[in-house]
């Protein structure tokens, strides 16, 4: 009697949308009301519940894990509408940690083995959504089974349920592969175009163990009809030549003849894909396909634009000839109002530059810029910039222009990609010595722009212009100007962290004009006023800058300003007493050359890997733990005496020097005591809190798994960087290009292509499924190799042949580590024809490592 | 694989969301409605006549691509990875609503709201385990009338409550 009241689903909709406000309230009604019914004891009152359940939770979101175990009781029922219901909630509600995911494996069962097809597809479909590895390993048996059904509405399901069951389970190959690839030779379409369609996930994963069936599918590819099944052959193919190259020369033909004869836009593009990504060695193929994809461009509907601009990109690395007959498109392209077209054809354009073209591309793409919108511009930004420092900038020839462009890259109003442009233009400056002026010139004029201060991202920008005009002062024109730029107030709206880099680079030119009025006092015999009011107003000027800034509230700010106005002060009254400066002992003079000492060496790139170059000395101890920090903490408590103690003067590792210097002061206080009491209070500290310390590696064999990271800090302090390396220098001698210099391997490619695809590999998982792959087709193999061929004689009757007795090895030649390699051919066959023999006893294939 | 089938109107609201992805289908119901709300506002600033494709990686992992196709106050969405063909998959978009066509004679939102399972019913026979199954319309029919055959087939007994099932006879 109870669902005669019931609300039903179309109820409930129709509740929903005829409430006018207060939405969530109504569904918490509705929820109250299913949990009271749900757990009613008869069915079809449960059922409908249940199934207002699942519409709540898929389409507003509701939380439905807690009614589990009632769906399961609704999955029961005898009822197919029940079933569907209960069939529905479970496939969309259960994850692999629900509790009651035991329960439902005979329930599967039992409708897997019913005569009605249409509750065999229920369960099938539950079990390719929820499947887990224990129901694979479960209802494997019963996959089976249903593989050979006679119904195709059975068959077709039960082929689209392996791919899950593979996954989950990959033992069920040995049980399910035989009757797939039996499947394979159907004539019903749909049939096999699901197979094929496993094939091709079963391909993307793992290419070399689906090798094998290449014959098959080729067979499939000449006759089949159906483009479906064409275009995932197509891919399979993609995915195989990759491995097997004369799998290409083969399949080329087929594929240019569907390409010349279909009409669906969908097989073209297909067999361009896959010509262009996998055949780019055959030329004539090649040419077709450049040939369809001109055709593609040419069209006005936008997809395929789009589709035809893609693949362009796909053959633009080894074919550049193809985008460059299409120039004029992929340019046109460039202005359409699809951002897909347009970022498709800046990648194009992009990759068409060279030396010689690189600024007029670079040109036409400003200009762009200029008129689109921020994102598609961010986009021309970051590809010129990407490509332009590509290999340590191997495509500039005239760097004067390049550092120009960047600067005019700041001035673009939407420019967002502030810290790559920074990055570059310290980086040059590093660099390339004869591009230094020009860097300082366009440092200036941003520097002088007071609108940049204003936009935060260009922020980044200024601080690279003030460093770079610090730097490299003695390239500057006028550097009284460059200073009322650094210290203009305006540059309040700067973080402190660039106000600290503007301070500095005011103290080198500072330091940098000092130096040079103090050296022409000397060389000449007496100064001309004129010079003195000019640096007495330098003076000034910084003087008055800075001065706000040496009560800031940042640090390193404060820190600087004072610096500075230290400085500042200190020289002012050697600059006064202008007259009789020929007195060398002049204390300005002497700081000034001292500082302008220290800003004269340049600090060049280390490479990444220049660490690594340093080789430990013998005796030093990188693995050692820190337990034994209070023995060795113990020897250098001692006081001077002990020379480590004195060679660590020299050390930068701070906290090594920070607890010498605790030491010695420790020590030179007073009494030895309070070290003493230092090491005796960590003692103390650890007898009373031992159970908190970390044991120590010594007394605790088995914890070798630890990071052993932290050295022993004086030991390693002695180490550090005494010897700078120097960095490599390669000198280019092309056309008067400056030198640029370069370093090793590390860490040159900064930018990262948001193109570069990764590829998650669930490592162990598919490694098993190959090799069970693999396994099932040697067993399959074996059995038509003793038929066709006997023994181990070198038949080499037709290619296929040759090739289908080859590929079995060069499916066992799998690597058992973690990367995929190509297959390995082997000469010995006998070697070949002992693995298989091996392989086929056993049922693990135990594949040997070739490369030990 | 297809790793979603979405339907959602021009206010965001979704009307049907399938998550074939076996990482997706693990993510709390809320992460799936953000999903869902994700490929809306990628969805509601695309200009007209435009491509009809997009790569979502940010949303559906890496490798992601998905296909829309705007009919009337209906976006259909079909996410998909590298191993399927693009414009098949626009092709599919289009099948799947010639069934629905057929299945409640020119369609509506409406249609789609009320109809919630049969919507399901549909899809399961096009989409399957996240591989596309049927792509001819009128076998998707036959096998989804069938399905309602005997579903209500099913319902008819459940009309007698069972405390009168025994006074009636059975049917």
């Amino acid at each position: 009697m109870d669902n005669l009241f019931q609300r039903s689903l179309e109820d409930l909709i129709k509740g929903f949308r005829l409430q006018l406000l207060g939405e969530s309230s109504f569904i918490s009604r509705a929820l109250e009301e299913i949990r009271r019914e749900v757990k009613a004891t008869d069915l079809s009152t449960k059922s409908t519940a249940l199934h207002k359940l699942s519409y709540l939770a898929a389409i507003h979101g509701v939380d439905m894990s807690w009614a589990a175990f009632h769906a399961l009781e609704v999955v029961s029922s005898s009822r197919f509408h029940h079933k569907r219901i209960g069939y529905q909630a479970i496939t969309q509600s259960f994850h692999d940690q629900t509790s009651v995911l035991l329960l439902i494996t005979n329930q599967l069962r039992k409708d897997l083995n019913s005569v009605n097809e249409y509750e065999v597809s229920l369960a099938l479909e539950c079990l390719s959504r929820i499947g887990t590895r224990d129901l694979a390993r479960d209802l494997s048996p019963e996959v089976f089974t249903l593989l050979g059904s006679s119904k195709s509405f059975v068959r077709k399901k039960a082929t689209g349920v392996v791919l899950r069951v593979f996954d989950k389970y990959p033992d069920a190959v040995k049980v399910c592969f035989k009757r797939l690839v039996e499947n394979l030779e159907t004539s019903d379409p749909q049939i096999l175009s699901a197979v094929v369609g496993v094939f091709c996930e079963l391909a993307s994963k793992d290419p070399t163990s689906c090798l094998p069936l290449a014959p098959e599918f080729f067979k499939i590819l000449v006759d089949s009809r159906n483009n479906w099944v064409l275009i995932k052959l197509l891919k399979i193919f993609s995915k195989l030549a990759s491995v097997e190259p004369r799998l290409g020369r083969k399949v080329a033909e087929p594929i240019c003849e569907h390409m010349k004869r279909t009409v669906a836009k969908s097989l073209v593009f297909e067999c361009v894909r896959t010509v262009v990504s996998s055949l780019s060695d055959h030329e004539a193929a090649v040419e077709l396909a450049v040939a369809k994809i001109r055709e593609f461009l040419v069209e006005d509907d936008p997809n395929l634009k789009y589709l035809g601009l893609h693949a362009l990109s796909i053959a633009a690395p080894k074919h550049l000839w193809a985008v460059l007959e299409n120039k004029e498109a992929v340019v046109k392209a460039l202005s359409d109002e699809d951002p897909n077209v347009k970022l498709e054809a800046l990648h194009l354009l992009m990759a068409m530059v060279t030396e010689d073209n690189v600024s007029e591309i670079s040109r036409i793409l400003m200009n762009y810029a200029l008129k689109s919108d921020p994102l598609f511009c961010n986009e021309i930004i970051i590809s010129v910039l990407s490509v332009c420092s590509r290999n340590a900038y191997e495509i500039i020839v005239d760097f004067d222009w390049y550092v120009s462009l960047l600067g005019e890259m700041a001035r673009i109003p939407h420019c967002q990609r502030g810290e790559e442009i920074e990055h570059q233009l310290i980086d040059i400056g590093m660099r390339v010595r004869d591009a230094r002026p020009q860097l300082v010139r366009v440092s200036w004029a941003l520097l002088i722009d007071p609108a940049l201060l204003g936009n935060m991202f260009l922020h980044p920008i200024l601080s690279a212009a003030s460093w770079v005009s610090g730097e490299y002062v003695e390239f500057s024109k006028n550097p009284y100007e460059l200073v009322e730029a650094l210290v203009q107030p305006r540059t309040d709206l700067l973080p402190p962290y660039i106000r600290a880099i503007y301070i500095h680079s005011v103290f080198k030119v500072l330091v940098f004009c000092l130096g040079s009025y103090f050296s022409a006092q000397e060389s000449s015999s007496g100064s001309s006023s004129t010079v003195y009011e000019s640096i007495l107003n330098l003076v000034n000027v910084i003087e008055i800058g800075v001065w706000p800034l040496s009560g800031a509230y940042d640090v390193e700010v404060q820190e600087r300003a004072k610096n500075v106005l230290g400085f500042i002060g200190m020289a002012k009254q050697d600059i006064a007493k202008n007259v009789n400066l020929q007195d060398n002992d002049a204390e300005a003079c002497r700081v000034t050359a001292f500082m302008e000492d220290m800003f004269s060496e340049e600090l060049g790139p280390i490479s990444a890997n220049a660490q690594e170059k340093v080789c430990v000395p013998d005796g030093l101890e990188l693995e050692e733990n820190l337990g034994d920090l209070e023995e060795i903490c113990g020897k250098f408590l001692k006081p001077v005496e002990s020379d480590s103690v004195s060679c660590t003067d020299k050390i930068s590792f701070s906290v090594s020097k920070l607890r010498i210097r605790d030491q010695q002061e420790a020590s030179s206080s007073s009494t030895s005591l309070p070290a003493k009491a230092s090491s005796s209070l960590l003692a103390e500290h650890r007898k009373r809190h031992g159970m908190y310390y970390l044991t120590s590696e010594k007394n605790d064999p088995d914890s070798n798994g630890t990071p052993k990271d932290y050295p022993p800090a004086n030991d390693l302090a002695s180490e550090i960087l005494l010897d700078p390396l120097d960095p490599k220098r390669k000198a280019k001698h092309r056309k008067s290009r400056p030198v640029v210099v370069k370093l090793d391997e590390g860490g040159e490619s900064r930018i990262t292509t948001s193109q570069a695809k990764t590829k998650q590999e669930s490592v162990t998982d598919d490694e098993s499924l190959s090799r069970a792959i693999q396994s099932a087709l040697l067993v399959n193999k074996k059995g038509k190799e003793r038929e066709k061929c006997e023994g181990n004689s070198n038949l080499v009757v037709q290619e296929e042949e040759t090739s289908r007795i080859e590929k079995p090895q060069n499916s066992e030649k799998k690597k058992k580590k973690k990367k995929k390699k190509n297959g390995e051919r082997t000469s010995g066959k006998h070697r070949s024809r002992r693995r298989s023999e091996v392989a086929s006893s056993s049922e693990q294939v135990e594949i040997p490592d070739l490369l030990l | 694989m297809i790793k979603a089938v979405m339907m959602m109107n021009t206010q965001g609201k979704p009307r049907l969301a399938k998550f074939y992805d076996f990482l997706v289908r693990c993510l709390p119901v809320e992460k799936q409605q953000e999903l869902i709300r994700g490929v809306f506002s990628v969805l509601s600033s695309r200009p007209e006549n435009v491509s009809n494709f997009l790569e979502i990686d940010s949303l559906f992992g890496p490798d992601s691509r998905l296909v829309y196709k705007h009919y009337a106050t209906l976006y259909f969405v079909l996410v998909f990875d590298g191993s399927e063909n693009e414009l098949a998959m626009l092709d599919l978009i289009q099948v799947l609503v010639e069934t629905l066509d057929k299945c409640f004679s020119n369609v509506c939102e409406l249609d789609i709201v009320f109809n919630y399972s049969k919507m399901h019913t549909v899809l399961d026979e096009i989409v399957f385990g996240g591989q596309v199954l049927e792509t001819r319309s009128d076998e998707v029919m036959k096998a989804v009338e069938e399905i309602s055959k005997s579903e209500a087939a099913s319902n008819s007994i459940s009309l007698v409550p069972k405390s009168v099932s025994g006074w009636r006879g059975g049917r």
